[in-house]
């Protein structure tokens, strides 16, 4: 019983941490680098839900759109601001740029709304019970936000024109243009989605914590980039895998080994399954014909 | 009368490396034009420099009249000027079918059966296999998943660079053929081949070139008779 709600704890923090990952995932497939940012939008989505909440009035639901289209416009401003210009640099150059870019969120965040922390009312609250268990309802909320989400990705790549652009300018840029392809714009589609998702993210993580610092995504947003290199970068079913799995075993490593462990057994996971599969769990390999 | 393509004294660079020097040439409206010359001479840089991937930093290029040398590589496609590139980059993740897909991106509307049928009776090859991974293609249908992705766009102008490259005999004389067929039904095409003797014997005219410029240029029979290119190119 005890076993079996804490590995309802691990699948809706892996929810999180796979929808988190998904915007790595996304990203990295396509302009084929890490966006090391990514978790501070998570942060701002967060800050953005509370306050047009808290400072507004809104409604928690218009908290929530406010912080997804606030994400997902701070998200194509990043990308065209920093790292569109460097697309032809080195991609270590991208990756300080990105790091830059995190941290200027950070202090940008803690100019604006201080280092302390905030309490964050969680957008649901109570439990359900079922049998002898009880499980929050903000659980159940993002196990299903993520089913949903994943659904709508893989429909939106597998049927949809501009999906199928998405994957085949992951693969091939200079093929995609010579099909007509506008690359850029469809870098910076994917960056919206990325963002769109992390600003869900915000507002479940902080649901979860119940309180909110301009650091608040930095960890969230190194385990998920985490999940998704276990479950295979790049990979959209690689990502929910990859999540899922990290938020069990975090939440089993807690439960029954240690809690101040815990993160480092998560790594260890990671570093032992990438030495026994180098492409994650479910990466791909092609094998190139001549 | 005015040319479908005309190209005007372009360079192009990588970085300090000078690969096209004054280069000038055109294709006119059904016509078959090839491009020979050995590895390294400029043809793919020509070609890629057409599409908009690269830019010359003088001269011009011309398309239906219209200047195309400063658009972007997607507004050049809508204009109806399609590339098969070197090595068929094709998207080996995606099904045959979505590669065809791509291949009419431009054609906001979505693709039809019957635009898949036109291709496929081209390469019937390609039906049996439209739902399958491009990956697991052989070379020689990945080729003619290449060159039928590029008719997708229902081009004007097709720009084939080296379709024959690492194919085995055979397949080499299939992918000839079918651009004979392109060229009977009317469609006109920019060829570029190191395979010379191929090359020239489906050609109209022919250019020659040679590190980084245009040298000879002729019809294909001239070409192919003319005692430098012989030496140079067909191992006589
Ligand atoms: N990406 C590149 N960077 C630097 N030099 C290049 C690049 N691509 C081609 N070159 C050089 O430009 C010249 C022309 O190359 P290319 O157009 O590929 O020739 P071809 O297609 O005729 O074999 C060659 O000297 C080649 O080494
Ligand atoms: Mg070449």
């Amino acid at each position: 019983m005890e076993f079996l709600s804490y590995l309802i704890i691990g699948v809706s923090l892996g929810s999180v941490y796979a929808i988190i990952a998904l915007g790595y995932t996304m990203v990295y497939g396509i302009a084929k680098m890490l966006n090391f940012a990514h978790g501070d939008v998570i942060m701002v989505g967060g800050y953005i839900s509370l306050l047009s909440m808290t400072s507004l009035g809104l409604p928690w639901w218009a908290g929530v759109l406010l912080a997804i289209l606030v994400c997902t416009v701070l998200g194509v401003v990043i990308e065209g601001l920093a790292y569109k210009p460097l697309r032809a640099s080195p991609s270590l150059a991208v990756l300080i740029t990105a790091i830059g870019v995190s941290y200027f969120l950070q202090n940008a965040a803690q100019l604006l709304w201080g280092a302390s922390p905030m309490s964050y009312t969680p957008i649901v609250s109570g439990s359900l019970p079922v049998g002898g268990l009880s499980i929050s309802y903000i659980s159940l909320v993002t196990i299903v936000m993520c089913v949903v989400i994943m659904t709508a990705l893989t429909l939106f790549t597998e049927k949809t024109r501009m999906g199928k652009a998405m994957r085949a300018c992951s693969e091939d840029k200079g093929a995609a243009q010579l099909m007509g392809i506008n690359v850029n714009r469809t870098i910076s589609l994917t960056f919206a989605i990325g963002s769109a998702l992390a600003a869900i993210a915000g507002v479940l993580l902080c649901s979860f914590n119940t309180s909110l610092m301009p650091t608040t995504g930095s960890m969230p947003g190194i385990k998920a980039f985490t999940a998704a290199v276990f479950g295979g970068i790049g990979s959209i079913p690689g990502a929910l895998l990859g999540g899922v799995l990290l938020g069990i075993i975090e939440s089993l490593a807690k439960a029954y080994i240690s809690t101040q462990l815990a993160n480092s057994i998560v790594f260890a996971v990671l570093i032992v399954t990438l030495l026994v599969r180098p492409a994650g769990l479910l990466g791909k390999y092609v094998p190139e014909k001549v | 009368m005015e040319h479908l393509l005309k190209v005007e004294n372009i360079n192009v660079y990588y970085g300090a490396i000078h690969a096209i020097k004054d280069v000038s040439f055109h294709v006119d409206a059904g016509e078959v034009v090839t491009l020979i010359g050995a590895n390294g001479a400029g043809k793919s840089t020509t070609l890629q420099t057409i599409s908009g991937l690269l830019r010359s930093r003088s001269g011009g290029i011309e398309f239906n009249g219209e200047s195309i040398g400063r658009l972007p590589p997607h507004r050049i496609v809508e204009r109806g000027l399609a590339q098969v590139p070197e090595g068929r980059r094709i998207f080996l993740q995606m099904s045959v079918q979505e590669n065809l897909e791509m291949g009419a991106f431009t054609r906001r509307g979505g693709v039809s059966e019957e635009e898949l049928e036109r291709v496929f009776e081209q390469f019937p090859r390609l039906k049996e296999r439209r739902r399958q991974i491009a990956g697991t293609l052989s070379g020689g249908e990945q080729q003619m998943l290449a060159i039928g992705r590029a008719l997708m766009s229902r081009p004007q102008l097709l720009m084939l660079d080296e379709p024959s490259m690492g194919l085995a005999p055979i397949l080499v004389e299939q992918i000839f053929e079918i651009i004979g067929k392109l060229h009977r039904s009317g469609t006109t095409i920019l060829l570029v081949e190191q395979n010379a003797q191929m090359a020239l014997s489906v050609a109209d005219r022919a250019y020659v070139m040679e590190t980084g410029r245009i040298g000879l240029s002729g019809t294909g029979r001239e070409l192919a008779e003319s005692d430098l290119v012989k030496k140079a190119y067909l191992g006589g």
